[in-house]
């Protein structure tokens, strides 16, 4: 009898200690692409950001564990990670992907599964656009990166401060890749480059099977502009050693996500020298003065620089925690609330969400104070920036080859 | 102008078609042998040379040699791994035996493809081009690499002839795709005579990849297309016939150029397919097939 009673008030002391000593950790999910540049940053910048949060304690005691899919840049495969994700590894919050068209199948399965879900990198406006369309469906989904249309005007803006006003360029052609970030992206181009004083004299978008570039490049110099606007993610390595290897006398400016990634020059075999192309961060570039120390231990861990959706994941990962630590709750609709009220100072910048009524409702808010954006350039196997001025760590410099028009 | 640039364009890239259906053909003739794994082989052996030269640093040539010596290994894996073994296996039935291989070297192919993406991701590498520069010919600046591409095709196809009509193993070859078993009757190992034409087969396909490499880039998505366009010349061509392998080259080279100049690159490959369809309707042995 003594014995059951003893065993009795052992098992319920246990009881009791069992959520104290191990409480549940948050468990973030990172559906992202392994084996692409541009994706492969995004789960390993999140482990690392679990690891830093973890080391300090974690959120409330509770440890952040960061469960990986590979999606295989495939949609299929990353709504079926998704629904194994929710339903059987009971994650908490999704990290998913930087390719728009994977981002927008999952965007309803995040509103049917009620998982708050943030993108370090899709663009497409849409994604926001569907939310601000049914919000009480769709308010799961939150855009962590910057939308086509806002990347589109902060592309113009450097132009204008980099082309237009020293050089005197006045026309552009834009290429881009057919795919659905584009869309809203070469709406923003055909907007707002006429605004900053460069004519549009035509609009390429080609497939992003292209392997040869050659008959593109021959149009677009025989309509001589002077400059390519670029909008190019899912290739990168193969227009850019072409336009090197047949010496197109024009440059290229825009975006090019593939760029971004240190990888870049050895991948190109150099031939990226004189590439200029947006970006939230860049090596060595202070934007806040979590940017640096952060590359740094990335570089420690794994030996190499993140590309840009390594950023955002990293930030991402800290903002659900600090969203759990508001709410006290992984319970979604209150984490969704807390993700709304985020304003945090991160990796690219001060971000913020827009509100409710928004037509980009959960993006990020870009400008001054919030995001703003660089405009890097690849010289002699580094990656400088050159815009904005006070962030500036080089001087625009293009390969002999390019003709730039003051000197046509 | 247009005329000049879809004339030199057109070249290179038929050569180098030419170079990669070459190895292909022959396989098939000697060995009846579709081997599906042929895009993949070509990547990977471009890949291999573009590691090289960013791993080890050592110069284009040394890296092109170390990715042609990939393609080498590669040829003879796929030989030993996936088609050997269903050759000699007593529990497959004769009949089956093709379909089987084609089914091996599909998957052996898939898995070199994935290899490749999973050690170096599925973006597209560039080879370090060993001419580097443009030249202007006929109003048109084209890379000197382009020219370069068509020479080292068009020496490596002689040399081939060479091998084939000269010497006494190639002529050895030559028989056993006109009639395997005449060839054993004159005391000739057939597995001999394989392995040679495994051999050579990775040598062209590694220096098709490789060339390709520094011409366009390749990735992890370029298997596909590649093991597709080698696969349609051939037919194109007549399988099994090198001679039809390397006009057909020319035909959806020259089709290919000239739709993605006129009409749009985005249907490049258009034409070729339908021509293809048509062939099969109106010649269903190919062009210049013998079977």
């Amino acid at each position: 009898m003594e014995y059951k009673a003893a065993a009795l008030v052992a098992c319920s002391t246990l009881a009791l200690a069992l959520p104290a000593v191990a409480a549940d950790p948050i468990k973030i999910g990172v559906i992202a692409e392994a084996q692409a540049v541009a994706g492969s940053s995004i789960g390993p910048a999140a482990q690392l950001a679990a690891e830093e949060i973890n080391a300090k304690g974690g959120v409330d005691g509770r440890q952040v564990e960061i469960v990986v899919y590979d999606n295989h840049s495939s949609s299929a495969e990353s709504v079926r990670a998704f629904q194994r994700a929710v339903s059987e590894d009971k994650v908490n919050a999704v990290i998913a992907s930087y390719i728009s068209e994977v981002v927008l199948a999952l965007e309803p399965w995040a509103g049917r599964l009620k998982t708050l879900m943030i993108t370090p990198g899709a663009a497409s406006d849409v994604i926001t656009q569907n939310i601000a369309k049914d919000y009480d469906h769709l308010k799961y989904t939150f855009h962590g990166y910057l939308t086509s249309s806002a990347l589109a005007g902060l592309v113009c803006d450097a132009a204008k401060d980099l082309l237009v006003t020293p050089l005197k360029m006045k026309s552009a052609v834009i290429v881009s890749e057919d795919a659905a970030w584009t869309t809203p992206l070469d709406a923003g181009y055909e907007a707002c480059l006429p605004k900053v004083g460069l004519k549009v004299l035509d609009h390429v978008r080609f497939s992003p099977d292209t392997t040869d570039f050659t008959p593109i490049f021959n149009k677009i110099e025989g309509q001589k502009p002077d400059v390519m606007i670029t909008g190019i993610s899912h290739v990168g390595t193969q227009p850019t050693v072409q336009w090197k290897s047949q010496q197109v006398p024009i440059p290229m400016f825009g975006i090019s996500s593939q760029a971004t990634n240190s990888t870049f020059w050895n991948d190109t075999n150099g031939a990226t020298e004189g590439v200029l192309f947006n970006a939230v961060s860049g090596p060595g570039v202070a934007v806040t003065p979590k940017t640096l120390p952060f590359v740094e231990a990335y570089k420690k861990k794994y030996g190499n620089v993140p590309a840009y959706s390594g950023y955002t994941a990293y930030d991402e990962v800290y903002m659900i925690a600090d969203a759990v630590r508001r709410a006290k709750s992984t319970d979604s609709d209150k984490l969704v609330d807390a993700m709304e009220k985020t304003d945090y100072i991160g990796t690219i910048g001060h971000v913020a969400f827009l509100p409710k009524g928004d037509p980009h409702v959960h993006g990020l808010r870009t400008g001054k104070g919030y995001i703003t954006g660089l405009m890097l350039q690849w010289q002699d196997g580094k990656q400088l920036n050159l815009w904005p001025k006070e962030l500036a760590n080089g001087t625009l410099k293009f390969p002999a080859f390019v003709k730039v028009a003051t000197t046509r | 102008m247009l005329f000049w640039q879809i004339l030199i364009d057109g070249f290179a890239i038929s050569a180098l078609y030419a170079l990669g259906a070459t190895g292909f053909t022959l396989i098939f003739g000697v060995s009846g042998v579709l081997n599906l794994s042929h895009g993949a082989i070509m990547v990977a052996a471009a890949v291999a040379a573009w590691a090289a030269a960013g791993l080890l640093h050592v110069n284009a040539y040394v890296a092109s040699l170390i990715g042609i010596a990939v393609g080498i290994v590669l040829a003879f894996a796929t030989y030993f791994i996936a088609v050997r073994p269903i050759q000699q296996s007593k529990r497959i039935a004769e009949s089956e035996r093709e379909i089987f291989i084609l089914t091996a070297t599909l998957l052996w192919g898939i898995i070199i493809q994935e290899l490749v993406a999973y050690l170096y991701t599925n973006n597209a590498k560039t080879v370090l081009p060993i001419v580097e520069g443009v030249v202007t010919v006929f109003g048109v600046r084209t890379p000197s690499n382009e020219f370069f591409t068509a020479a080292v095709c068009w020496v490596v196809i002689g040399l081939l002839w060479l091998l084939v009509n000269k010497t006494r193993r190639g002529k050895a070859v030559l028989a056993a795709s006109m009639n395997p078993r005449g060839v054993t009757l004159l005391g000739i190992e057939l597995s001999g005579i394989y392995l040679t034409v495994w051999a050579v087969y990775g040598l062209l396909a590694g220096i098709a990849g490789i060339l390709l490499g520094m011409f366009l880039g390749v990735s992890s998505y370029s298997v596909g297309p590649l093991t597709a366009s080698a696969f349609s010349i051939v037919v194109l061509g007549g399988l099994g016939s090198v001679s039809g392998s390397l006009i057909a080259a020319y035909v959806v080279g020259y089709l290919e150029t000239m739709t993605a100049y006129m009409i749009s690159p985005a249907y490049r490959s258009v034409p070729a397919l339908l021509l293809l369809i048509v062939v099969m309707y109106v010649r269903p042995q190919g062009l210049f097939g013998r079977r």
